[in-house]
């Protein structure tokens, strides 16, 4: 981590000045070694404390813990994580990514980079990021999937902390499947996006979130659309299979409990098929939890 | 070229069945989020800034030259909802059987025998607007434009809205139409350094949404 502190404030709003914020960059690999998964790279950095939790059957599961508030505007922080042939990873944090203005009206940027091999498989689901009044960020999700690899990727955002404005967030993601561009989709919510509070994108939701499922197994079986939520004021939700072996649920609630209660139901409807997929490496890899009990072995 | 095959194109009488889809609107009236002039426009606005744009570029990009399989596929992974990527193949067997008998091309002909069950409606606009000898800029304003001029005509039928503000309501994004047509064209133009990643992936949840519940209704006014 390098961190860059501006006692002057001029030089902060200079277009080309020297960047103002920290620099950040963790890093996961996960890796096969008989039977199970073991993590030859666990580096944190800056705000990214990496804590290895027990493993669930052969797969190694990984907490990220907040060392410090991030992202702040200016702030450039990555994370990447690569998920080598065969191997199992289970991702997720010990409490919501809260986005804030920070010193500098520039906004943060947060890239999160994932990679799975063949017959690999990855759950990637931290908790919310909470994009508070005057925040800015740009975040980008970019996945790298081998044609027999498994995801399960939860997104949530909650625009604005309760009773305040939703701050800026943009965001970006694109996942591939052996070379080929399986979704694309940005989303822009907050100040200066044209019509983001309107009646088609949020309508007053200050909630939403994703939970990406790719499974090579969906090439068989396309799985069915189902509608999600009871009353609309609840939220509601879809879950519909992409134009690959992968499915979407996209969601839409009044709040963080109401969304996480969406995306839940939504989550339980795949549990079973992708323990039902087999072992990895002669192991039942179990269901995802999203808790994050950290442990010292 | 003629520049008048621009509003041939983007006539709302084009028979190509534009005028059975709502764009959304349908379950957003319903809903009670389209009410009046007003809230269509926010509507419309969001749409434009979304779909719409989307849709512009992958116009553009085709007018372009880019090849027509590859920016349908480009279409597929900026579609994630069923029903809209059904709605978008159906649009686009429909805009296909009009732009060959009205600007027949061997592109047109060659799209229509890799896609025998529809391309994406703004890969067919795209090619129409190339065999009209278009330009990628005037295929981004003949889909920008069709992304609101759709919610708002049916929205008239909707809510017993009067003509004259539907209409206003579409005068009034004049010039986030000019913006999203630009910005179109521009992605396009930098497909051949960027690849199909520099087109826009622009979404919106809540048309995600109730396009897929939509298509379950039994009883409906619009297709779409």
């Amino acid at each position: 981590m390098t961190l860059t502190t501006c006692t002057h404030p001029k030089t902060a709003s200079a277009p080309d000045g020297p960047a103002v914020g920290m620099r950040a960059t963790a890093r996961i690999l996960a890796a096969a070694r008989s039977g199970t998964t073991t993590l030859p790279v666990l580096d944190g950095d800056g705000p990214f404390e990496l804590r290895r939790l027990h493993s669930h059957g052969a797969q190694a599961r990984v907490c990220i813990v907040g060392a410090m508030s991030a992202p702040l505007g200016g702030d450039r922080l990555r994370i990447e994580a690569t998920v080598q042939q065969g191997a199992a990873l289970h991702v997720t944090s010990a409490a919501a990514t809260l986005a804030l203005r920070g010193p500098t009206s520039e906004h943060a940027t947060y890239d999160v980079h994932l990679t799975v091999g063949e017959h690999a498989q990855l759950h990637w689901l931290p908790k919310p990021l909470i994009c508070a009044a005057g925040s800015d960020l740009h975040q980008t999700w970019t996945i790298d999937l081998a044609s027999t690899a498994r995801l399960v990727l939860r997104e949530e955002q909650i625009l604005g902390r309760a009773g305040e404005p939703s701050g800026h967030v943009a965001t970006r993601l694109t996942v591939r499947r052996g070379g080929r561009t399986l979704l694309d989709q940005q989303a822009a919510y907050g100040p200066g996006e044209p019509g983001w509070d309107g009646p088609a994108i949020l309508a007053g939701h200050r909630a939403t979130g994703q939970l990406l499922t790719v499974d090579p197994a969906f090439e068989e079986i396309t799985p069915d659309v189902q509608l999600l939520g009871d009353a609309p004021q609840d939220g509601q939700a879809v879950l519909t299979p992409l134009a690959g072996p992968a499915t979407l649920v996209t969601a839409a609630a009044p709040d963080s409990l109401r969304l996480r209660r969406l995306l839940g139901t939504a989550q339980n409807t795949y549990r079973q098929p992708l323990t039902d997929l087999g072992p990895v490496r002669g192991r039942d890899v179990g269901p995802p939890r999203a808790d994050c009990r950290p442990t010292r072995a | 070229m003629s520049r008048a095959a621009l509003l041939v194109l983007a006539d709302g009488r084009f028979p190509a069945g534009g005028h059975a889809h709502s764009g959304g609107a349908e379950p957003a009236v319903a809903a009670g989020r389209i009410k009046d002039a007003h809230s269509l426009e926010d509507f419309c606005r969001g749409r434009l800034h979304t779909a719409g744009l989307v849709a512009a570029a992958l116009a553009a990009a085709t007018a372009a030259g880019r090849d027509p399989v590859a920016v349908d596929e480009a279409a597929d992974a900026r579609t994630p909802v069923l029903a809209l990527r059904i709605t978008a193949r159906k649009l686009g067997r429909q805009m296909m059987r009009a732009a060959r008998a009205t600007w027949p091309s061997a592109e047109l002909d060659a799209l229509a025998a890799a896609r025998p069950q529809g391309a994406h409606q703004p890969v067919v606009l795209g090619l129409a607007a190339r065999s009209a000898g278009l330009t990628p800029l005037d295929a981004g304003y003949a889909a920008a434009y069709e992304a609101v001029s759709g919610p708002a005509t049916a929205a008239v039928r909707l809510l017993s809205l009067d003509p004259f503000d539907a209409t206003a309501v579409l005068a009034r994004l004049a010039p986030d139409l000019d913006q999203t047509a630009t910005a179109a064209a521009a992605t396009a133009a930098r497909i051949s350094d960027e690849g199909f990643d520099a087109l826009p992936a622009a979404s919106a949840p809540l048309l995600d949404i109730t396009a897929q519940q939509h298509a379950t209704w039994p009883v409906r006014l619009f297709a779409s």
